[in-house]
């Protein structure tokens, strides 16, 4: 058994919501992501006591493409990050009724599918392919069942799809620049390429362009917060909590090893801009009144950090900002779902329309505020040890970086304080404010769960990821 | 065996917070007080053990649970270490914490959320019991950063009410501030040494470092410092601390006077080692230290707010206690951390009381002649006032005269600041006393009628540390020195001992003058004179400049707070705009070309023809040319 | 050699099918009969077909002449489709004029 189980479970898994009808998608959407997740599992177990859980054969000929899935440690750990949010994602939607859901949910499962693929796959081409695919259902899930103007949201995301995809062709330009080298699109064989630094410089940018659209990194972000807001909340939540850590996946796996000379040269500019877009993300974010844009610009804060950890190129940086994708990746989840509760129940997402929700809701309350504290990173949450592991690696490289770094400690708190206060906090809101219903307790519980866990006790993931790290870091040093 | 004695000792506030999370709503208020106290209280009992044990054979038990964080430099363990440091901290963090407990089951009982109020009160014991026994910088990290937040949950206890909240966002991103210094001085340290608990530490600094290593460990050095200003209150970062008296008074005896800004106190006495290298730092800390003690008195004496001066002297204290940090001796510092804990719990919980008694009034302007109606109130807070001015015999005066004392051998000019602050700690304090206890009542008739001591659970504790107050100088009395001689294990330098000579006993009686010149200021004052503050509007000139406060917080809104408001207002409305125009650009130019282009498409097939003829023309020429 | 090329040289094959493609060029651009610009083109596909023969029997060699098979094949059916294209418009609109027929106008 290997990895392409689980990618051929996933797109089974579209087939069977699509033609499952209206009433029954969401729960066979979760019954297959819930499998995928648990062959994903299973699959982990194999590989951790030494089985070969890769796959490789030939597709085209000419030009050479392979189909080749690469399952290591870190590609592993973004899998079950993929497999994992998505079974959550979709049971967190149980609340809501959307128009031919058979579409929306296949949507879903097809951009889990398309996005698992993207972590695995070996292959340049191949990858490609996948990183475009996973575009396209959250293309049409943010346009058809987004909320807003219509006119507004078809404008917003055109422009996500337009300027992420043409940040990619130029990662296509230089994958077939680098055919044209290595005869090949395989991983390993990038790997091996000798290129002259002007090249590397090429091709690194080539790179640097596609992935800072998609992380975001500033001044690359725009598309971001309209479309945050626009998108149905299950698409947000895609976007934030997965489609982003594609980006700085790529980073760790595509674009640092195949031009490391180049990644060497410019890396205090690009830490330098990573660490403008966790001070500028925090300062925008302190003013926002919507909630679902400030937490748009909460993270891209808090990616800003992961990408500075990505380019310090040490393992400290790498791990760290692995780790700090996991856990970004759950508390965003997390934080758009208590937005999408409060939005249920006031029909709002502006902070000023709330207020005095603690005095009838404590579970929820109590439950947003952990996500709040894990989301600013307090000692004990999984968001902790990420962020004190790149801040550190920050420290390493030069300790300005890690104090502008960690700058985002204190504005976090500062913005994430302040919208849990107007939102939250104040004399009872004269409308009724539902308890949260079991079904989204359960979301709740185990995301929180997740992070706490994760929080005391980091070793299993580390152990995971640190020798493919390792190895890319080989790679980039060699 | 000891692990799980020492887990036990650890873990039990937290499963008294988990029971009264989940279940507190369900069982009945006193059950819900009694079990939050019962868990502190095995606490408290539990460091007794250790306290036992460590005095039987004086070895320190360092206790290694799992693995947490690695990097590649070094692996963090999460460890506990009970040493003699860490046990005093949990002696009196514990057991004033019970006491508080226990006050608190009468304080709040008719508070409707009274169970998370214990549930919260006893994460906060946890998370400072964590911070205590941490074996390494991290692991104090949690703690330091929880009790950050239980202060943020507590400060906002009240959370219908928008200042109390304010007050409490603002107590935690100070904390922040500090805290991010803290972290700092963590990755210099780490990187340096390749270790963050404190036993590897203290031999690595022990070794030869190069003057590259010493200026790391001045900018480490320094960087604690930071953080440690951050959670004690010190300038700058000392206003969210007075603020903080928003949540229940309990809450301002634990947490703002007792134990949580000791903290800052605890590490830079755990990292001894490390600042006994750094004396630039040292002298920082000093003039930091007495500065604070300074500029908090004169902010205290006329505050009219009873809790707000309670928190002023606070702040004046704990820069006291610094500035013996700054000295470099650590050891006079505990000694002042704990009387202080006792009587300035004491006396915040007797505020409580009189605060209870008058069913919310806070101020002491509309106090006065509760002397009667409250004996043991008053009795018992007088004690503590009496400690606080350093009067003899009491606490007080045995541990800020070793201060003074030291600060004297330092230098003269902070010795002159300090006693300067305890001048006036003693005037505000009899100020308070005389306010509040003396002369007729100035409240409502109602509130007259209403008047009583308060109940059993609320006067036992007050008694309980009002006899510590009186006593608590016993454990480091000038030739005894049996704290000093505790904490020699944990202390690199060895303080000769003071003989006690002329010197001595002349500083001893400087201070005791002060002192006493002090109260007779506020007697002559506020009893002969009957003199009662002004009305807020009615207050002019410098004092109006002290009364708010020297309108520090307005200076840090205007400096900080409002530019980086209004960048974002910038940085969203304009910038987020421009950027969001420059992106669209690429399309608009796109847009233009197209419109220019489509003049060319005629829509006239001859002239395709025509240009395809041509065209073909040129690229056979061109061929032909080629050639 | 023995064949036609001896009475006839190859050079005359090509000046008559170079006249020939020029007359074809010059029709489809003067005229505005879509019809007559069909037939241009068939005269320059022709012009073409004639040099393919030509050169055919001038190298000895057969591949031409299939070339030239498939060519007719094609322009046949491309003849068909043209001219029903050409009858459909004239029905639409009432005239072949090829600068009538401006619906590509960007």
């Amino acid at each position: 058994m290997d990895v392409t189980t689980i990618l051929i479970l996933l797109l089974v898994g579209a087939i069977a919501t699509y033609f499952s009808g209206d009433k029954l998608a969401s729960k066979v959407a979760l019954v297959f992501s819930l499998g995928a997740f648990g062959l994903s599992l299973s699959l982990l177990s194999t590989y951790c006591n030494g089985g070969n859980i890769s796959f490789i054969a030939n597709w085209i000929d000419i030009p050479k493409v392979a189909l080749a899935f690469k399952a290591d440690g870190l590609a592993m750990a973004m899998v079950l990050l993929t497999t994992a949010l998505t079974p959550l994602i979709i049971f967190s939607s149980f609340g809501n009724s959307f128009n031919n859901s058979k579409n929306f949910y296949a949507l879903v499962m097809f951009m889990s599918f398309a996005m698992t693929g993207t972590f695995l796959a070996a292959d340049g081409l191949l990858y490609y392919v996948f990183w475009e695919l996973a575009l396209i259902p959250i293309y049409f899930i943010a346009l058809i069942w987004g909320n807003g103007d219509a006119e507004k949201r078809k404008k917003a995301v055109l422009k996500f799809f337009i300027y992420t995809l043409g940040g990619s062709l130029f990662m296509l330009i230089a994958f077939a620049y680098l055919y044209s080298k290595a005869d090949s699109f395989l991983l390993e064989d990038l790997y091996k390429l000798d290129l002259t630094a002007s090249e590397q410089c090429w091709v690194f940018f080539a790179f640097f362009l596609a992935y800072a659209i998609k992380i975001p990194i500033i001044p690359f972000h725009t598309w971001q917060a309209k479309v945050y807001q626009k998108a149905p909340t299950v698409g947000t939540m895609l976007l934030s909590g997965i489609m982003l850590k594609m980006g700085l996946y790529s980073v760790i796996r595509w674009q640092l090893p195949i031009a490391p000379d180049a990644a060497k040269t410019y890396m205090p500019v690009l830490i330098g801009l990573s660490i403008a877009g966790v001070i500028y993300g925090s300062i925008v974010a302190l003013r926002q009144k919507d909630l679902k844009k400030l937490l748009a610009y909460s993270s891209l804060a808090h990616v800003g950090l992961i990408a500075a950890g990505c380019y310090t190129l040490t393992l400290d940086g790498l791990s760290g900002a692995v780790l700090q994708m996991i856990a970004h990746g759950f508390v965003i989840v997390g934080l758009f779902f208590a937005a999408e509760i409060i939005f249920r129940r006031y029909e709002t997402r502006k902070i000023d329309e709330m207020g005095g929700i603690r005095t009838q809701t404590p579970k929820f309350t109590s439950m947003f505020m952990i996500l709040v504290l894990a989301s600013v990173a307090l000692p004990g949450t999984f968001n902790f040890v990420g962020e004190f592991t790149v801040l550190y690696s920050l420290s390493q490289v030069n300790v300005w970086f890690a104090i502008l770094g960690g700058t985002t400690i204190i504005l976090g708190a500062y913005y994430m304080l302040k919208m849990f206060q107007n939102s939250m906090l104040g004399e009872t809101n004269a409308k009724v404010f539902a308890e949260v219903t079991s079904n989204e307790a359960i979301t709740f519980v185990v995301i929180i769960a997740f992070l706490l866990f994760f929080g005391l006790y980091p070793k299993p993931i580390v152990d995971l990821i640190t020798p493919s790290l390792n190895e890319i870091l080989s790679n980039i040093n060699s | 065996m000891d692990t799980n004695l020492a887990l036990l000792l650890l873990l039990s506030p937290f499963v008294g917070f988990l029971f009264n999370i989940f279940f507190g709503k369900k069982v009945s208020r006193n059950v819900s007080g009694a079990i939050g106290t019962l868990t502190v209280l095995v606490s408290f009992l539990m460091s007794i053990c250790f306290f036992a044990q460590l005095n039987q054979n004086g070895k320190a038990l360092e206790i290694h649970l799992f693995d947490w964080i690695s990097v590649h430099n070094f692996k963090l363990d999460f460890g506990l270490l009970l040493d003699q440091l860490s046990l005093l901290w949990l002696l009196f963090v514990t057991g004033i914490g019970s006491l508080i407990h226990l006050y608190s089951i009468s304080y709040m009982h008719d508070d409707e959320n009274m169970h998370k109020f214990f549930a919260y009160l006893n994460l906060f014991v946890f998370f400072m019991i964590t911070l205590v026994v941490g074996d390494n910088l991290l692991v104090m990290f949690i703690g330091w950063e929880g009790v950050g937040l239980c202060s943020y949950l507590l400060i906002g206890f009240w959370h219908k009410n928008q200042d109390y909240n304010d007050a409490a966002k603002k107590a935690f991103i100070m904390n922040r501030i500090g805290d991010l210094g803290f972290l700092i001085g963590i990755f210099l340290l780490g990187s340096q040494f390749n270790t963050l608990n404190f036993s590897e530490l203290k031999v690595a600094l022990g070794g030869n470092l190069s003057l590259y290593t010493n200026i790391c460990l001045c900018f480490a050095a320094l960087c604690l410092f930071i953080g440690a200003c951050g959670k004690s209150a010190q300038l700058p970062l000392y206003t969210w601390l007075p603020d903080a008296m928003a949540g229940p008074t309990p809450v301002s005896a634990l947490i703002h006077a007792a134990t949580m800004v000791t903290a800052g106190i605890f590490m830079v006495t755990r990292m001894n080692f490390l600042f006994d290298l750094t004396p630039e730092v040292q002298n920082i800390i000093a003039i930091v230290g007495a500065l604070t003690a300074l500029v908090a008195a004169s902010i205290g004496l006329l505050q009219n707010d009873i809790k707000k001066v309670l928190a002023y002297s606070t702040v004046s204290q704990l820069g006291l206690m610094f500035l013996a940090l700054g000295c470099g001796a650590y050891n006079v510092a505990v000694f002042h951390v704990i009387t202080h804990a006792f009587f300035k719990a004491c006396l915040f919980l007797g505020s409580g009381s009189v605060i209870h008694g008058l069913h919310g009034e806070q101020d002491m302007r509309k106090m006065g002649g509760l002397r009667k109606a409250m004996p043991i109130t008053f009795w018992t807070m007088m004690i503590s006032t009496l400690a606080i001015a350093g009067i003899f015999p009491f606490a007080g005066f045995w541990s800020k005269d070793e201060i003074l004392m030291v600060a004297f051998e330092h230098n003269t000019i902070l010795y002159v600041v300090a006693s300067i602050a305890s001048i006036m700690t003693a005037f505000y304090m009899f100020r308070l006393m005389y306010l509040t206890f003396f002369n007729d009542f100035r409240g409502t008739e109602e509130q007259k009628h209403h008047l009583h001591e308060s109940p059993s659970l609320i006067t036992i504790p007050l008694v309980i540390l009002a006899i510590l107050a009186l006593i608590g100088g016993a454990i480091n009395l000038p030739g005894s020195n049996w704290l000093n001689h505790f904490l020699e294990p944990i202390l690199a330098t060895k303080h000769e001992e003071h003989a006690l000579g002329t010197h001595e006993y002349m500083l001893m009686g400087i201070a005791l003058a002060g002192a006493v010149f002090g109260i007779l200021w506020a007697y002559s004052k506020y009893i002969k004179q009957g003199f009662v503050p002004k009305q807020d509007s009615e207050i002019t000139g410098f004092s109006k400049t002290i009364y708010n406060l020297y309108y520090v917080d307005e200076f840090y809104t205007f400096l900080i707070v409002r530019p980086l408001n209004s960048l974002s207002n910038f940085f969203r409305t304009t910038l987020e705009t421009a950027l969001g125009k420059l992106v669209f650009g690429f399309g608009t130019v796109a847009n233009g070309l197209g419109t220019q282009g489509k003049k060319l498409q005629t829509g006239s097939i001859g002239l395709y023809l025509f240009a395809f003829v041509i065209g073909v023309l040129a690229i056979l020429t061109y061929l032909f040319i080629a050639q | 050699m023995n064949n036609i090329l001896n009475q006839i040289g190859i050079e005359n094959y090509i000046f008559l099918s170079v006249l020939l493609f020029c007359i074809g060029v010059f029709g489809v651009l003067y005229r505005r009969n879509a019809i007559i610009v069909f037939m241009s083109i068939e005269i320059m596909l022709n012009a073409v077909n004639l040099l393919f023969v030509a050169f055919s029997t001038y190298h000895q060699d057969a591949e031409g002449q299939v070339f030239v098979f498939f060519s007719m094949a094609v322009a046949a059916a491309e003849v068909a489709v043209g001219l029903a294209i050409l009858v459909s418009v004239f029905r639409n609109i009432g005239s072949i004029d090829i600068a009538n027929l401006k619906n590509l106008k960007g």
